[in-house]
């Protein structure tokens, strides 16, 4: 129970406070009382409970398959010097630092998250973190509609479709309509009508990702940049693998006004889906709209520098229904994670792994398109994910490679059925020249074995 | 009991430091990104220091000493519930097999997982009377705004699209009515009455055919049980509403008594205040979302199930309000959870918030003595004590109080909320504390109260042990400096 009290403390303080039992200081009305039997599950001594999530950890077959799963959350390397740091007590259990004398080592860490973010996304300020990619995008289109008051949303397709899930969820919630624009066949957005859409002014933002959830780097050129400034459309960069800014354009550098990511390939685990860190960077003009907390630096009465929660007059606890979001818990610890991940890689670890992100996936697919009855249908420049056409149902060509022990990627059938056929497949630096032979082997049976029934 | 390092010397920026060529070598070398990519898809610069492991530890090492968690120190931090959070939930948590499992992993590679959130979700309906929960959102206010676009899907196909108004105690936390307005609800905030409590008249007087939902914490913000809960949820149902409980203060009920029977339709949990998430400086946390029978359709996706022998995450809700995040739950959290509640059982969690009852009402007996404690009757997990008398007396003001605190070694309880208690400070121990340290930290209280009272200067002036003083927080919000800039 992990409760301190003795027999006579309790006594004593029973007294003290001038009733005779415990029962008495939790009593409830009659009409409230609890009468039901409790039927959790039971007591345990601690040797037990780390045999029972021991027994129960077995039972994940998935965490030491060869494995080929990305899609917005990745297996890389984290130096244990991370796990170190970060479960330090002090960083650990405490609170949300509102009582800043005492907390200017997180306050700090905060600042130099927000500062990170900004260096690698090439935008002026950035947030404490939001909950994850997927809320990272919704918060950006809430802080478009925000700046430009239009009632409409433009994403493309080919931005994770579990984050324009959470986009419709919180759009249905203001009421806000939201728009898809096509995916071309070399598996970029499909920008034609982009410039025509934007000059209709009925859109606050259209959403991006790159490199897309095709692993396809997907940004605007000069004249959709042109014409989304010229008609005050906001352009939200959406960012889920956050390690390909290590090598590939900031998203400042294409035309971004908002940019809403996912960090949790900067050393956070995978653990089956969360916590993660969702971030959101933006230019100066949108300071007052962005969504949680803000880390700032200022000084104290004797002029020593020191840090501080600042601008909280955009925050819940203070305005009320009139906040720029409902947020109050964010992600703080898995950012601080991430921020230390940044400062043990630095530049040279960044760019060397990103590099090795790239070469690996070109062996994937190299050998991937080396197996006849496997193809790769999209053309465009990929990242660490690639999708692999089988020429049959994905989602049988997949149950077949489970078989043999290998988690081959992701069934795109799932979100796109005109790519049932397709499997999307990630390698990071954590994939080996063994897995990736294994694969083929494998992929080349089962493509095989299907292509004599 | 220790305080942070009290070196008064800045501590560097990580940007200050590092120098080309200082770089760790984790990875092999990479060969040019140029033989990969096209140029004009690669960045032209990346602006991010090499710093050497060492360096990079004693850097946050020494942050780390500039920070109070629990671990450090008393944490009476009120509706925060900053309770001991033991090791080994941390242990579990970090197992190869739960930490290193991608969201991906087909249901038959991932029986483990599944388990482990069906069975915290299953002790969580039992515990707290809903017929299901979702895992799904991240947070408190996350759950929140789901249950809120429950309601709205829910009245919005029953045809009862009038109902636009969301109520709300003024001793509700800041994220109800924020929730509300994302939403689209409008706010009706409403006014405590004497015995700080939710009065049932005022409230009929709100209620009517454009109520959507009522939403309460029970024991409210002032530590004070809702006694009247029971004709407050009857009255809510007879309008046609729907009943919202917020759980930021589940810890003064859990195993005693359940919002289920209270009346309440929606509800959520902080895995991070009663089940011993740690708080890591601000999150994550988790917000399990529970719901009575009617809602169960409604939850956002995925749900786990159990279907025969094994376990399933079920996309295929019929009325979903859909995905709340990009993955299914915060799930090392809800590791961390089960094992807190395996360490307990039902009969260990009925303990746990008669204990943490049992400390709120000791300290507030104790510091009665010597501060108004506004609403003079036993309180549930915490309660409220004001500094309005001293600072007419004195000028010291709850504030003052907070940052003589941080002197003594402690942190500040939660002060200026709720709203309503003038010069407020808001006080909640929680059980994991001894007899011995709320002794202690009464006598550090009643010392800042005698010393203000006979030299005021010298508490205006806390904190002087603190590696900084107050901060200048106007200059901060005026001439905004959100990061470094390279000189």
């Amino acid at each position: 129970m992990y409760t301190p009290h003795t027999k006579a403390d309790i006594a004593q303080m029973l007294q003290t406070v001038g009733v005779d039992s415990l029962d008495a200081l939790l009593r409830v009305p009659d009409a409230v009382k609890l009468r039901a039997q409790l039927d959790v599950v039971p007591a345990l001594p601690e040797t037990e409970i780390v045999r029972r999530f021991e027994e129960l950890a077995r039972e994940n077959a998935g965490a030491s398959c060869i494995s080929f799963l990305g899609a917005g959350s990745y297996r890389h390397y984290a130096p244990p010097a991370i796990t170190a740091l970060a479960m330090r007590g002090e960083f650990l259990t405490a609170y949300t630092p509102y009582q800043a004398e005492v907390s200017q080592g997180y306050l700090q860490a905060i600042y130099e998250w927000q500062t990170y973010i900004c260096l690698l996304t090439g935008m002026d300020i950035a947030n404490a973190s939001v909950y994850d990619g997927a809320t990272a995008l919704a918060e950006a289109a809430i802080m478009a509609i925000n700046a430009n008051g239009r009632q409409k949303v433009l994403v493309s397709r080919a931005v994770h479709p579990n984050y324009r899930a959470v986009l419709k969820t919180y759009c249905d919630g203001l009421d806000i309509a939201i728009e898809e624009l096509p995916v071309a066949a070399d598996g970029t957005t499909d920008l034609g009508e982009l410039a025509r859409l934007a000059g209709t002014k009925e859109y606050a933002c259209v959403a991006l990702q790159s490199p897309n959830f095709f692993g396809v780097i997907d940004t605007p050129g000069a004249a959709e940049q042109a014409a989304l400034k010229a008609s005050g459309t906001v352009l939200v960069g959406v960012v889920a693998e956050a390690l390909s800014l290590g090598a590939l354009q900031a998203p400042a550098q294409w035309g971004a006004d908002i940019v809403a990511g996912e960090a949790q390939s900067f050393g956070v685990p995978m653990a089956y889906g969360g916590p993660y860190v969702g971030f959101i960077a933006s230019t100066k003009e949108h300071l007052r709209r962005i969504p949680g907390r803000l880390a700032g630096k200022t000084v104290d009465s004797s002029g020593r520098e020191g840090y501080v929660l600042t601008l909280q007059a955009r925050e819940q606890h203070i305005r009320r229904e009139r906040a720029t979001s409902n947020i109050c818990t964010n992600q703080a610890h898995c950012a601080l994670i991430a921020t230390m991940y940044l400062a043990l890689v630095g530049k040279t670890g960044l760019r060397d792994v990103a590099a090795l992100n790239l070469q690996r996936t070109r062996e994937l697919a190299a050998a991937v398109e080396a197996i006849d009855g496997c193809s790769l249908p999209f053309t465009a420049p990929y990242f660490n994910e690639i999708v692999v056409c089988v020429h049959q149902p994905a989602k049988h060509a997949l149950a077949k490679l489970e078989q043999r022990g290998i988690l081959g990627g992701i069934d795109l059938g799932l979100y796109y059925p005109e790519h049932a056929n397709c499997i999307l497949m990630a390698a990071t630096e954590m994939t080996t020249t063994q897995d990736i032979q294994q694969l083929a082997k494998a992929l080349h049976e089962v493509v095989h074995v299907h292509a004599r029934v | 009991m220790s305080t942070p390092v009290s070196d008064h010397t800045a501590s560097p920026l990580i940007f200050e430091s590092g120098q080309d060529g200082r770089a760790n070598r984790y990875f092999a070398r990479g060969k040019q990104l140029s033989e990969f990519l096209p140029p004009d898809a690669l960045r032209e610069d990346l602006p991010i220091p090499d710093n050497s492991e060492m360096d990079v530890v004693r850097h946050f090492t020494r942050l780390s000493q500039r920070t109070f968690g629990i671990d450090v120190g008393f944490y009476p931090l009120g509706s925060c519930t900053m309770k001991y959070n033991p090791r080994v939930n941390d242990a579990m948590a970090s197992l190869p097999a739960l930490r290193d499992l991608h969201p991906y992993t087909p249901d038959a590679f991932a029986q483990g997982a599944l388990r482990i959130m069906w069975e915290l979700e299953r002790s969580l309906c039992s515990l707290f009377g809903m017929a299901a929960f979702s895992l799904n959102p991240a947070a408190g206010a996350h759950a929140e705004l789901a249950a809120l676009l429950i309601a709205k899907a829910y009245f919005k196909g029953r045809g009862e699209t009038k109902r636009d108004k969301v109520i709300v105690p003024d001793t509700a936390h800041g994220t109800n009515p924020a929730s509300a307005a994302m939403c689209g609800f409008k706010v009706i905030s409403l006014k405590s009455d004497k015995r700080g409590r939710v009065s049932v008249d005022e409230l009929k007087k709100v209620l009517g055919d454009d109520t959507a939902v009522c939403m309460m914490t029970n024991p409210n913000t002032l530590g004070l049980f809702e006694d009247h809960v029971h004709e407050i949820t009857r009255a809510v149902h007879e309008a046609g509403g729907l009943c919202y409980y917020d759980g930021a203060n589940a810890n003064a009920l859990m195993g005693n008594a359940r919002p289920g029977d209270m009346g309440f339709d929606l509800m959520h949990l902080n895995l991070h205040k009663t089940f011993t998430i740690p708080h890591g400086g601000g999150g994550a946390g988790a917000g399990p979302l529970g719901v009575a029978k009617q809602l169960v359709d409604f939850l956002p996706t995925p749900y786990v199930r159990k279907r025969n022998d094994s376990f399933v995450l079920d996309f295929d809700v019929p009325k979903s309000i859909g995905p709340m995040r990009s993955f299914w739950s915060n799930f090392a959290h809800i590791v961390r959870a089960l094992a807190y509640i395996y360490a307990n059982g039902a009969e260990g969690l009925t303990k746990v918030s008669q204990l943490a009852v049992l400390n709120a009402n000791y300290l507030r007996v104790k510091i009665r003595e010597f501060l108004e404690t506004p609403y003079d009757e036993a309180c549930r997990h915490e309660f409220v004590a004001s500094a309005q008398e001293l600072k007419k007396a004195t000028g010291v003001r709850a504030l003052d109080i907070a940052k003589a605190l941080l002197d003594r070694g402690y942190m500040a309880p939660t002060i200026y909320f709720p709203l309503i208690v003038p010069e407020c400070l808001m006080i909640e121990p929680t059980e994991t504390e001894s007899k011995e340290t709320l002794d202690a930290f009464v006598d550090a209280l009643r010392d800042i109260v005698e010393t203000a009272k006979r030299d005021p200067a010298q508490i205006l002036a806390a904190p002087v042990t603190t590696v900084v003083g107050r901060l200048d927080e106007t200059r901060a919000a005026r001439q905004p400096d959100l990061r470094w800039y390279a000189k």
